[in-house]
């Protein structure tokens, strides 16, 4: 029955607390922080605003009775909260973010700023094609350099990230093989995969067949073999993969594939490794998401907004969803609805132009030249990772490596010191962990990519930080430093089996104060 | 390059410590003749270069800046207060993911609290998640969720119900065969959904206000849906209509999707928006998307982690409640700083402006010949017919330099009966400037 | 009364014709702090190797298949109030569900206690 390994979600007990005692509970430039709604007063607001004009209303008896419960903050207020929580996060900017499989590259600011230029950043997704021409040109821009360094004949430009561009994906394939009037209800997946595309899978009414793979870390091209079937739809397979590996038999698995009648569904997640390099319509693939917050630099938000384009090959691209641009005779306009092929609408209007404006900017920034030093040098400086960590930390696989270099922890055998100690003991040296327990297929997986962005000087530093800790759980008797890490953050280890066992998911009136207290007092 | 860290000095240092060859060594997996392709496209180019690029792009568009402006139909201009902006770029929100390592994602997390609060708060339900990716996807959500609750597969579509958000929800169902039925459109807003609903029924799906206009009090409809075991799943596309009307939880629902771009949200062209989810505690588990809970730390001190993951795709995997990870954290921030802003009595305040402003332009236009406003009852937009096609009436001001509202055939191509309507919002950026110009424009081309 | 395993760590005890089903502490040491059980209404009828119940810790689920076929008589309320209890006593007091067996015969195909431990030490 266990299809997932767990591992500990309550803070160990033997660590010493770090709280100095100040009388605030803060720390210098750390700042405690109270939530907005036990700040706030009534009769404060953060907003000016004239009086509403007198009329009577029209609201058919329907106006709200009672208080909603918001609190009133000044704008003071306002910003000093949100200032202090951002100083409680780790970012980018801030130093190297080694996240493997979500390519936390700089962010330019060029970017922001032309996202925010009147007539781009404030128009309505549906005034009249004639006084958005400019828009749809550049959504057909983008769409035409996503074509280009993908070597795809199409592109759908509306999901709005990385999963909902794999639902396209299944969206489009379901439609072409009900349009040649055939019924397949199984989709193969590597075991490898990332979680969103058995779910994706499931979201369209598939079965997921997990697909082993090789000592090398590939596809078993074998039992491929053995798994495919005429009831097999599509294979979904990320390239490069999540071990950070390409796919050197991909073009075999296409044919393989093609022969079976099934489509061939590559996750782009990982494309930033070969943009500029590698065109996936060289190697026979069907359909690709690209995560632009990924490979094309649109900021990840604390976690989104995402963008997730996919390009189509031709025996998809007629299933495209709406709305999509079409360049005519008298200029740009949107195809919304009307007498095609297309398998319907994924979300409202026109796709995450926010985004599109950020990707594009990037892309005209690097030019086809500067893309393929992105790739080169993000593959460079992962395979630097590896080989200067190789003699200290375990690889799970043999380099080459692509745009990230996955560990296991075979080198912490018998300290005592687990994958997640390893992690947290790196956020008090100032980094922020490498993606930890993904990929599933070996044990403790610690998943490094350190991006074109960093200057050998700063992997360099990174590496011998790694080196240090390594060598210190190598020692036998740290294994209570390394558990009670981390010690100078805002918060250390967190309960989330507190967390999850007795939600709390708002704030509550009534919950107001004694907030930190509030554990001791159990 | 100016992105890119590494020296030509760097690259050879790294490639000897590697053992590589060259660059290209390290790609020998890739198949022969697929390496380096010949790419048709410029090189890179500087700041001022890109800029210029986008500027002339920009100015080929009208923007809502330079002219009367009254479109809504699911998407609208309010004005952010300035801090909004300026908060969200700050590089510890901008530029840091997915709080995956709490310790150092205090900041993420806490307004990820503060943001489940506000959205359970306004639309006066139990609880709320962390965001979906806009209002549209929220709503196809909410059914697959209905479905997971009640064990039945029929969705009930109202009539009302904004066509971006029905073909959404159609689409996601499509892809396993699961019925949905559309009610008739519903221009007069008089459907009765309740005659819809079966003993296979496990949601109705309506929006308050309607796509028309309409504000309809649903508490009726959720104690059809009730007594035939179906959830009532609310749709709100303009989320500033709380401040001043009964909430979808006040009414009955079980579920409450929503459209957030309107708090702190600019218009993008349709994205990136930020969709709201909330509903009843009892069915937290069988919510999609992230969910951030309080706990504490090791030193007993409150904090926040993500929680009940196991729902969640990284997890559950093919079981998950949803395939969605990435949501829209940064949207989700700005709503919860410019509703910080508003407080209770701004956004009051706010909400009272738009209807006020609403039921004025409302009064003027209906004293034009040939133009009747369609809603009784509405917030801030409303449904109008005119004499004439509505999509020509739209076009002729736009040559008179007003973009005077959504034609109701661009959302519904193909029914004439909606031909002559049109969709006029009207917020706190409307002047009585703006509206006296968009009456003489109308009295001109009419 | 012998206690009998699966592959999938799940534990049954016949006694009479009702049988009580589990995780085994095996399972809940690698699943870790368990959160939330879901356990089916009584009456529902499984087949052997169908699921029967989910099992929730912070980071891992796992769905639990029943050991043997045949009719729920009762889900452990202790564990839907007390997930913890599934980690405190997996095999006692941490129990599942109650399954009033259709086919006895179905146990003899699942491990003893030796050859489960046996089949521990493999893993």
């Amino acid at each position: 029955m266990l299809n997932r390994q767990g591992r500990p979600t309550t803070p160990h007990a033997a660590a010493n607390s770090a709280v100095t005692g100040t009388i605030t509970g803060n720390r210098g430039l750390q700042m405690e922080e109270a939530l907005i709604f036990e700040i706030g007063e009534e009769g404060r607001t953060g907003v000016d605003l004239p009086d509403a004009p007198k009329v009577k209303d029209r609201l058919g008896g329907l106006k709200r009775q009672g208080k909603i419960g918001l609190p009133g903050l000044s704008e003071p207020q306002v910003v000093r909260h949100f200032v202090r929580l951002s100083q409680k996060n780790y970012s980018i900017d801030a130093g190297l973010y080694p996240l493997g499989s979500c390519t936390m590259k700089h962010n330019p600011r060029l970017n922001e700023k032309m996202a925010r230029l009147p007539g781009l950043g404030d128009i309505h997704p549906l005034q009249p094609a004639s006084t958005v021409q400019g828009a749809l040109e550049l959504i057909d821009q983008l769409a035409g350099w996503l074509k280009t360094l993908t070597g795809m004949p199409a592109v759908a430009m509306s999901p709005a990230a990385g999963a909902h561009g794999e639902l396209c994906g299944l969206m489009a394939i379901r439609a072409a093989l009900k349009a040649r009037g055939d019924v397949r209800k199984r989709i193969l997946a590597p075991e490898s995969a990332h979680g969103t595309n058995p779910a994706t899978a499931a979201l369209c009414g598939y079965t997921v067949d997990p697909i082993p793979a090789t000592a090398e870390g590939r596809v078993d091209l074998d039992a491929l073999q053995a798994k495919l079937g005429p009831d097999v739809a599509a294979i979904m397979l990320t390239n490069p993969n999540t071990c950070g590996l390409f796919e050197r038999d991909i073009k075999k698995v296409a044919e393989m594939v093609h022969a079976a009648g099934a489509f061939f569904y590559c996750d782009g997640a990982n494309f930033n490794a070969i943009v500029g390099k590698v065109r996936p319509g060289d190697l026979g693939i069907d359909a690709m998401h690209i995560n632009l917050h990924k490979t094309f630099s649109t900021p990840h938000g604390g976690g989104g907004p995402g963008s997730g384009p996919v390009v189509l090959s031709d025996a998809l691209k007629d299933f495209v969803p709406v709305p999509y641009v079409v360049h005519g005779s008298d200029g740009y306009r949107l195809v919304e609805s009307g007498d095609t092929k297309s398998f319907g609408r994924m979300k409202a209007f026109n796709g995450q132009m926010g985004m599109f404006i950020r990707a594009l900017a990037y892309m005209m920034s690097h030019g086809a030249d500067g893309l393929k030093r992105v790739a080169e040098d993000s593959v460079l400086s992962a395979n630097y990772v590896m080989a200067s960590l190789k003699d200290v930390m375990s690889p799970s696989f043999e380099g080459p490596c692509m745009h990230e270099a996955l560990f296991d922890d075979r080198f912490l055998k018998d300290t005592g010191v687990t994958t997640l100690d390893f992690a947290k003991a790196m956020i008090d040296e100032g980094y922020h962990p490498m993606t930890v327990y993904f990929p599933l297929v070996v044990h403790g997986a610690m998943l490094i990519e350190p991006t074109e962005s960093e200057s050998k000087d700063s992997v360099d530093a990174f590496v011998s930080t790694l080196r240090g800790l390594a060598e210190k759980a190598k020692q036998g008797d740290q294994v209570e430093w390394f558990q009670g890490a981390p010690r100078l953050t805002p918060r250390r280890r967190l309960d989330e089996t507190r967390a999850a066992r007795s939600p709390v998911l708002r704030w509550k009136p009534g919950s107001n104060g004694a907030p930190i207290d509030k554990a001791a007092a159990e | 390059m100016r992105y890119l860290g590494l020296t030509e000095a760097d690259r050879g240092e790294m490639l000897n410590t590697i053992g590589a060859g060259g660059i290209d060594a390290l790609f020998k997996d890739v198949p022969t003749g697929a390496l380096n392709p010949q790419l048709d496209l410029p090189p890179h180019q500087g700041e001022l270069e890109v800029e210029r690029a986008f500027a002339a792009m920009a100015k080929k568009n009208v923007s809502p800046m330079e002219v009367p402006f009254f479109l809504g139909a699911g998407a609208y201009r309010h004005h952010i207060p300035a801090a909004v902006d300026h908060l969200i770029q700050r590089s510890e929100f901008l530029t840091s993911y997915t709080p995956y390592q709490p310790e150092i994602s205090q900041g993420t997390l806490q307004y990820l609290f503060e943001f489940q609060t506000q959205v359970s708060m306004i639309t006066g339900m139990e609880v709320a998640n962390a965001s979906m990716y806009d209002g549209a996807t929220s709503a196809a959500e909410a059914v697959l969720m209905a479905q997971r609750i009640t064990k039945r597969s029929k969705a009930v579509l109202s009539g009302g119900l904004h066509p971006h958000y029905r073909d959404t929800v159609a689409t996601l169902m499509d892809q396993t065969d699961q019925p949905h039925v559309a009610a008739p459109v519903d221009l007069a807003g008089n459907e009765d959904l309740a005659t819809f609903i079966d003993e296979q029924t496990a949601c109705v799906v309506v929006q308050n206000p309607n796509v028309f206009g309409h504000l309809r009090d649903l508490s009726g409809l959720a104690r059809a849906c009730q007594a035939k075991g179906a959830l009532l799943i609310v749709a709100v596309t303009e989320i500033t209509s709380l401040g001043l009307v009964t909430p979808p939880g006040a009414m009955g629902a079980d579920i409450v999707v929503a459209e957030g771009q309107s708090i702190g949200v600019p218009l993008s062209f349709g994205g990136p928006y930020v969709g709201l989810f909330a509903t009843r505690e009892k069915y937290v588990r069988q919510m999609p998307g992230r969910l951030c809970g309080e706990t504490v730390d090791q030193d007993g001190r409150r904090g926040f982690v993500l929680t009940l993951s196991a729902r969640e795709q990284h997890i559950r995997r093919e079981k998950a409640t949803s395939n969605i990870c990435t949501n829209s954290g940064l949207c989700a921030l700005a709503f919860t700083i410019h509703m910080s802003l508003l407080g209770e009595a701004g956004l009051t305040r706010l909400a009272e402006i738009n209807h006020g402003k609403a039921v004025q332009l409302a009064e003027k236009l209906s004293q034009m010949k040939g133009v009747a406003i369609v809603p009784q009852a509405f917030y801030n937009e409303f449904a109008i017919t005119l004499p004439k096609p509505a999509a020509e009436v739209v076009e002729k001001l736009v040559e008179k330099k007003i973009l005077g509202g959504v034609p109701a055939s661009r959302l519904f191509p193909g029914d004439k009966s909606l031909a002559n309507v049109l969709l006029i919002a009207v917020t706190e950026t409307n002047t009585e400037g703006d509206m006296d110009k968009l009456a003489a424009a109308l009295k001109e081309v009419l | 009364m012998t206690t009998r395993y699966t592959k999938d760590h799940e534990w049954i005890r016949l006694e009479g014709d009702v049988a009580t089903i589990g995780i085994s502490d095996y399972a809940q040491s690698q699943l870790g702090d368990v959160v939330f059980v879901d356990l089916p209404a009584p009456g529902k009828k499984v087949n052997a190797g169908a699921e029967v119940a989910v099992v929730e810790s912070v980071k891992a689920a796992s769905e639990v298949y029943a050991p043997a076929g045949g009719e729920v008589v009762e889900g452990n309320q202790a564990i839907v109030d007390d997930p913890a209890l599934v980690n405190r006593a997996a095999q006692t007091d941490g129990w599942f569900v109650k399954l009033k067996l259709s086919n006895k015969a179905e146990l003899d195909a699942l491990m003893d206690q030796a050859a489960y431990d046996a089949y521990l030490k493999t893993l």
